[in-house]
């Protein structure tokens, strides 16, 4: 079948079997003749065998994981509507000319500025609220916090089939479709569950003593949250921020539902638009593609150092 | 005596309203955007909403709506209606074995990888930055990839001719169409599990490993009693987001089938099918199907958790 799915029997393979080397080893060593100095490896080193394994599996991984990204950024250079059939004939005509169509003769940069505010907007607001809503939880025996945890799980389950069309008459009593403010509010009404769970976690990790040490010295609660604990949360902020950033950036069912007006539609919106108007033009889609790709591959590698504590903490403590 | 408990009353009295205002806006966003739409979709599956009967503004003029209320007619005719297996279980037998495969594939491949990059190797954070990747990229971008590489033609077709392997009608098989919506879901799930693995097994303490060595464990006793109990909390938590996320994954499907494929529906986009994708858009039967779908995850849930509480019991 796939290659990302044989991958997995192969993965256990040698992740194991380097830990087999490392034990066997020594029984080898005692063989040799006595007076060569026995080589003391540390754990968390490995031999030569087991490196090549995993360097090899892991190259193969990355590969997998790196394909897709790489072939629309290639499929976006070929000029014809029909090029994605004949990739291999894309490397002779290779030209940026899509690059150009779509930023002059669409509407790119107006649904550009959309997706921004957007997602800038969703992000700002959603890590907010979550992170105050995570911290009372953490800190605060208050009545309720297990039944808030336990509700915030279960909109994580409400599918938006659901959900959709009430939200639209909601934001049509509001006066808030066809506008950003409604959008960001939806898109953090989804992002905030995940968030408020993620940061609990990271703020669990935070020792105790700090807040007292910040009462102590005359902090509200307010005032200990925003100047001691916010800043020591960073990785989990970062996170969360991430979640959010890539929820509201790529989202399409919300968006195209409730953004009415095109000088308001968002990327995925004006995207789909695009393939009606033009026919499947397969090529713009791809160049469009990888614009759109590109800002939210930047978010990513401003927060990928604070990826794996950030995660962790929100999983472990649950 | 009285003083400390006036005073007592009083600190938990400024505790409380503090933590209350800080939950309020959450609560408030969550109570308007997603407790009421979810009232009032249960109050839609009691009638027989469509969109050609639900009130709606033309103009200035305001046509109110004309649906009536059938009870739970709409649930009795979902689950056991003529053609129900077509229309119902045949798509929720289709979503629990996505789910569970997909699931499956996400925390062992995850697993897998996030143990390679727990070593100490040259180039782990490039590895690191490249696996996560697929997470990085928006989904409709790399589904939009994945749908020109499955295209008959498409690159993945390439490499299966190369190696003279059949090449199956990827986006027209219907057999076919389920495994190319599974292999796309596992390029997009894994790293989200394997950073969240990768963590929890950074934070099991490198005593243990060696306390395990000395004891003369073998690789494998490692890995099933140091390295899978120090993963038990981790696992639970991304396990379970993994069956929610997954059974609820609307865009990978949608993104990659549109609204071809029938048999590759999962009940998710099989709802909003009937709610957006046709004319009359049938509001009441999709409303239903999300009510049903949320029902199941909430009874998973409990189970679920009940289970892991008897586990943790059971381990001490």
């Amino acid at each position: 079948m796939s290659a990302a799915a044989e991958l997995n029997p192969k993965d256990h393979d040698q992740a194991g079997s380097p830990m087999t080397l490392t034990a066997d080893r020594p029984a080898t060593e005692d063989a040799k003749p006595a007076g060569r100095p026995v080589k003391v490896r540390a754990r968390g080193e490995s031999s030569k065998l087991a490196s090549v394994l995993s360097h090899g599996t892991l190259i193969l991984a990355s590969l997998i994981a790196l394909f897709p990204v790489l072939y629309i950024a290639y499929i976006s250079l070929g000029p014809d509507d029909n090029d994605y059939l004949h990739p291999a004939k894309i490397m002779d005509k290779a030209t940026f000319a899509n690059y150009s169509r779509v930023l002059s003769d669409t509407d790119f940069l107006s649904w550009f500025g959309s997706s921004a505010i957007v997602a800038g907007g969703t992000t700002v607001i959603g890590v907010l609220i979550a992170a105050s809503t995570g911290y009372a939880v953490s800190r605060m025996r208050f009545p309720g916090h297990r039944q808030l945890m336990w509700t915030l799980l279960v909109t994580q389950m409400f599918p938006i089939a659901v959900l959709i069309v009430p939200m639209y008459y909601i934001l049509s009593n509001l006066q808030m479709l066809d506008s950003y403010t409604g959008l960001i509010l939806v898109y953090s009404a989804t992002t905030v569950p995940y968030c408020a769970w993620l940061l609990k976690g990271y703020f669990d990790t935070i020792p105790m003593e700090i807040d007292e040490a910040g009462r102590v010295d005359g902090l509200s609660p307010f005032g200990t949250f925003w100047r001691l604990i916010l800043p020591l949360a960073r990785p989990g902020l970062a996170v969360a921020a991430f979640y959010s950033f890539l929820t509201a950036w790529g989202e399409v069912a919300y968006a195209s539902t409730f953004m009415l007006s095109s000088s308001k539609y968002t990327l995925a919106v004006g995207l789909s638009s695009f393939v009606s108007e033009h026919d499947h033009q397969w090529q713009l889609m791809a160049a469009t593609s990888v614009l759109i790709a590109i800002p939210a591959a930047f978010v990513f590698y401003l927060v990928q150092r604070h990826l794996v504590t950030g995660l962790t903490a929100g999983a472990a403590k649950s | 005596m009285a003083v400390a408990v006036v005073q007592r009353i009083r600190l938990s009295y400024s505790k409380y309203w503090y933590a209350y205002a800080m939950i309020a806006p959450v609560v408030v966003v969550l109570g308007v955007l997603v407790g009421y739409p979810l009232v009032r979709g249960f109050y839609l599956t009691l009638t027989n909403a469509t969109s050609l009967n639900v009130g709606r503004q033309i103009g200035v003029n305001h046509i109110p709506d004309s649906f009536d209320f059938v009870g739970l007619d709409n649930y009795a005719d979902v689950l056991w209606g003529p053609t129900a297996y077509d229309r119902f279980w045949s798509h929720f037998i289709w979503t629990v074995i996505w789910t569970a495969i997909c699931v499956l594939l996400h925390y062992s491949i995850g697993l897998g990888l996030a143990m390679l990059l727990n070593r100490k190797m040259r180039g782990r954070s490039l590895y690191r930055l490249v696996l996560i990747l697929p997470w990085a990229v928006p989904t409709f971008v790399t589904v939009f990839s994945w749908r020109l590489m499955l295209a008959d033609g498409g690159a993945v077709n390439g490499l299966l001719s190369m190696l003279h392997l059949p090449e199956p009608g990827w986006l027209s098989d219907p057999l076919a169409q389920k495994c190319a919506a599974i292999l796309v879901n596992t390029w997009v799930g894994v790293p989200f599990m394997m950073i969240s693995l990768l963590g929890g097994l950074q934070s099991i303490p490198a005593e243990l490993y060696e306390a395990a060595e000395m004891d003369g464990a073998s690789a494998w006793q490692r890995f099933r009693y140091v390295t899978l109990p120090g993963l038990r909390t981790v696992s639970s938590t991304v396990v379970l987001l993994g069956v929610i996320w997954t059974f609820n994954q609307f865009a990978v499907i949608f993104l990659l089938f549109g609204s071809g494929a029938p048999d590759a529906q999962i009940l998710v986009t099989w709802a909003y099918r009937l709610g957006f994708g046709q004319q009359p858009a049938d509001y009441a039967q999709s409303a239903t199907y999300g009510i049903l779908l949320l029902s199941i995850l909430i009874v998973f849930t409990t189970f679920y958790r009940r289970w892991l509480a008897r586990n943790e019991k059971a381990n001490g």
